[in-house]
């Protein structure tokens, strides 16, 4: 495999909820190091996609490789350990573990996670409130948790779903500077986002997704020019 | 005489550690069904059957190859919970995708089967089974003569839930039990092995029923329906401490069983159902037990 493969790939993927079938032929790719947004309205399967991905979402056909591995091909707990680390829209806070039991829940996949101490270092907070029961902390805290786990297990590449829905303007911000951190690191990143001016800061690459399916997608530069093709099909 | 509440103070004791001895046995049962039902949703209703199953464990393991009562402490339960972690892998996780009540019936379904094929070989009466000689003989206590064996048991209940507790509360296994009992699919795809995670948890569901029959068979002998007897009491245990709450399980345990004790001095004719009298108060105050986070 040369470097230019995507670390990546989706094609043609269709999953279904018992008999509703709502993804409709998913094609994406992902780079190494890039940071890629998929925008969509309310329902169009953007959060399925992800699921399907992952394998939480079991009912589907298509492709999906990973760094070179077959995604579709593995059980569910495997596909943590090719090294991609999930932030689930609901967070998905535990709430009889502790905060500190949230941060070292996922196993470690590679060498290259964060310790404890440098993840305590990027959010202060989180060290402060190691002892709390999870679900005690704010919905921000709650979502730099989510993020935070991920860091340390090494995962290659994080997928992020709507990581500012609901969340105060400052709160955003600080996601917003993780995620530079992050980028700036090296980390891939696969967003999902709603708000577009926050996505629009960090992304290198959109994706917009309509009915289930990936309908354009183009480069941020190219952004000005789709500005009121997006405003109409994405309501803002 | 000393009285108590106008009961002599003797009986009184001596019918606090009955109880107490009893409390022993529910809250260890209790305690497995609870772990159980909190990751798998499933109603164990081969509980009785796994506890009868550690008795005659400890009871074939002594007549057949003369293993002592300590060895089978540890092997019984061992045996036993491989069993149930069979059981597990090839039955009962099958039945996950479907209603609950499955889980329940295939349950119910294996006791009948284990305790008729236990009865066809050994019948309906009760085997003895030795007190190991380093607890046989009593204390007197001053106020009443205690057996030693009746303290042993009460003491090892106490280290097994105690140690149970502190299993699920302060280890990374434990807090590996409680997310996926949370949110088992997400655990999963952390890339924790979650369907062996349920096959664990089953098999040590599975010993520790194992573990409460073999304590039990010196006091109560080995009998096929010795577990049957006493599940649905500690069925009534579990409603009452709030299906899956651990801690809830053993302190209703102990509660209920020196609350039964306690009953038999002071008005014997109810010490049978009060567990169940009480079980129906809280159904009708608080469905979601004593110690349920909620429905
Ligand atoms: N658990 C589910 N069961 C059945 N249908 C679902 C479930 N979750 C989502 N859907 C449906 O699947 C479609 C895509 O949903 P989703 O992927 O959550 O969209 P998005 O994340 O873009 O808002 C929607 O029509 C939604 O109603
Ligand atoms: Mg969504």
């Amino acid at each position: 495999m040369t470097d230019q493969s995507p670390l990546l790939s989706v094609k043609d993927l269709h999953a279904w909820y018992d008999e509703s079938h709502v993804l409709h032929g998913v094609n994406l790719e992902v780079a190494r190091g890039e940071t890629v947004t998929i925008l969509g309205r309310n329902g169009v399967g953007k959060t399925s996609t992800l699921r399907a991905i992952m394998g939480i979402m079991r009912k589907r056909i298509g492709d999906i490789h990973f760094d070179g591995q077959d995604l579709m091909r593995l059980p569910l707990h495997h596909t943590a350990r090719t090294g991609i680390g999930y932030v689930p829209e609901e967070r998905g806070i535990f709430a009889t573990l502790t905060v500190e039991e949230n941060l070292i829940l996922p196993p470690v996949v590679s060498k290259n996670g964060m310790s404890v101490a440098e993840i305590y270092d990027l959010f202060p907070n989180l060290l402060e409130r190691r002892t709390s029961a999870g679900t005690k902390l704010s919905g921000g805290e709650q979502q730099m948790l989510a993020m935070a786990r991920m860091l340390r297990t090494g995962a290659q590449m994080l997928i992020l779903d709507e990581p500012t829905e609901g969340l105060a303007p400052v709160i955003v911000q600080r996601i917003g500077e993780v995620l530079q951190t992050l980028k700036q690191r090296g980390m891939t990143i696969l967003l999902v986002e709603q708000n577009f001016r926050f996505a629009s800061k960090i992304a290198d690459r959109f994706y917009l997704m309509e009915h289930g399916a990936v309908t354009t997608g183009f480069d941020v530069a190219d952004l000005p020019d789709r500005m009121d093709m997006l405003h109409e099909v994405l309501g803002v | 005489m000393t009285m108590i509440f106008g009961i002599p103070l003797q009986a009184f004791l001596g019918q606090l550690l009955v109880g107490l001895i009893n409390g022993s046995f529910y809250a260890m049962l209790s305690l497995g069904l609870a772990i159980i039902f909190g990751l798998l949703r499933v109603i164990n209703f081969a509980h009785g059957a796994q506890y009868m199953m550690g008795a005659f464990a400890g009871f074939l393991l002594l007549s057949w190859l003369g293993i002592n009562y300590w060895f089978a402490l540890i092997l019984g339960p061992v045996i036993v919970g491989l069993s149930g972690a069979v059981v597990e892998r090839f039955a009962l996780s099958r039945l996950y995708k479907l209603d609950h009540l499955y889980g329940l019936l295939f349950t119910f379904g294996l006791a009948l089967v284990i305790e008729g094929g236990f009865r066809y070989f050994y019948g309906s009466s009760g085997q003895p089974y030795a007190t190991p000689a380093l607890l046989s003989g009593g204390v007197n206590l001053g106020f009443m003569y205690m057996p030693i064996y009746r303290g042993w048991v009460v003491v090892a209940s106490l280290v097994v839930c105690i140690g149970t507790w502190l299993l699920i509360e302060k280890t990374k296994l434990g807090s590996y039990l409680r997310a996926a009992t949370e949110n088992p699919v997400l655990v999963q795809s952390f890339g924790i092995n979650v369907p062996l995670l349920l096959t664990l948890t089953y098999a040590l569901g599975a010993g520790l029923a194992a573990l409460a029959g073999i304590l039990a068979a010196p006091i109560y002998q080995v009998s096929p329906l010795m577990g049957s007897n006493l599940i649905i009491v500690v069925f009534a245990i579990v409603v009452v401490g709030g299906m899956g709450s651990i801690m809830g399980a053993i302190v209703t345990g102990y509660m209920l069983g020196i609350l039964e004790g306690l009953t038999k001095v002071f008005y014997p004719e109810a010490s049978n159902i009060v567990i169940f009298v009480i079980m129906a108060i809280v159904l009708l105050v608080r469905p979601a037990g004593l110690f349920g986070r909620d429905a």
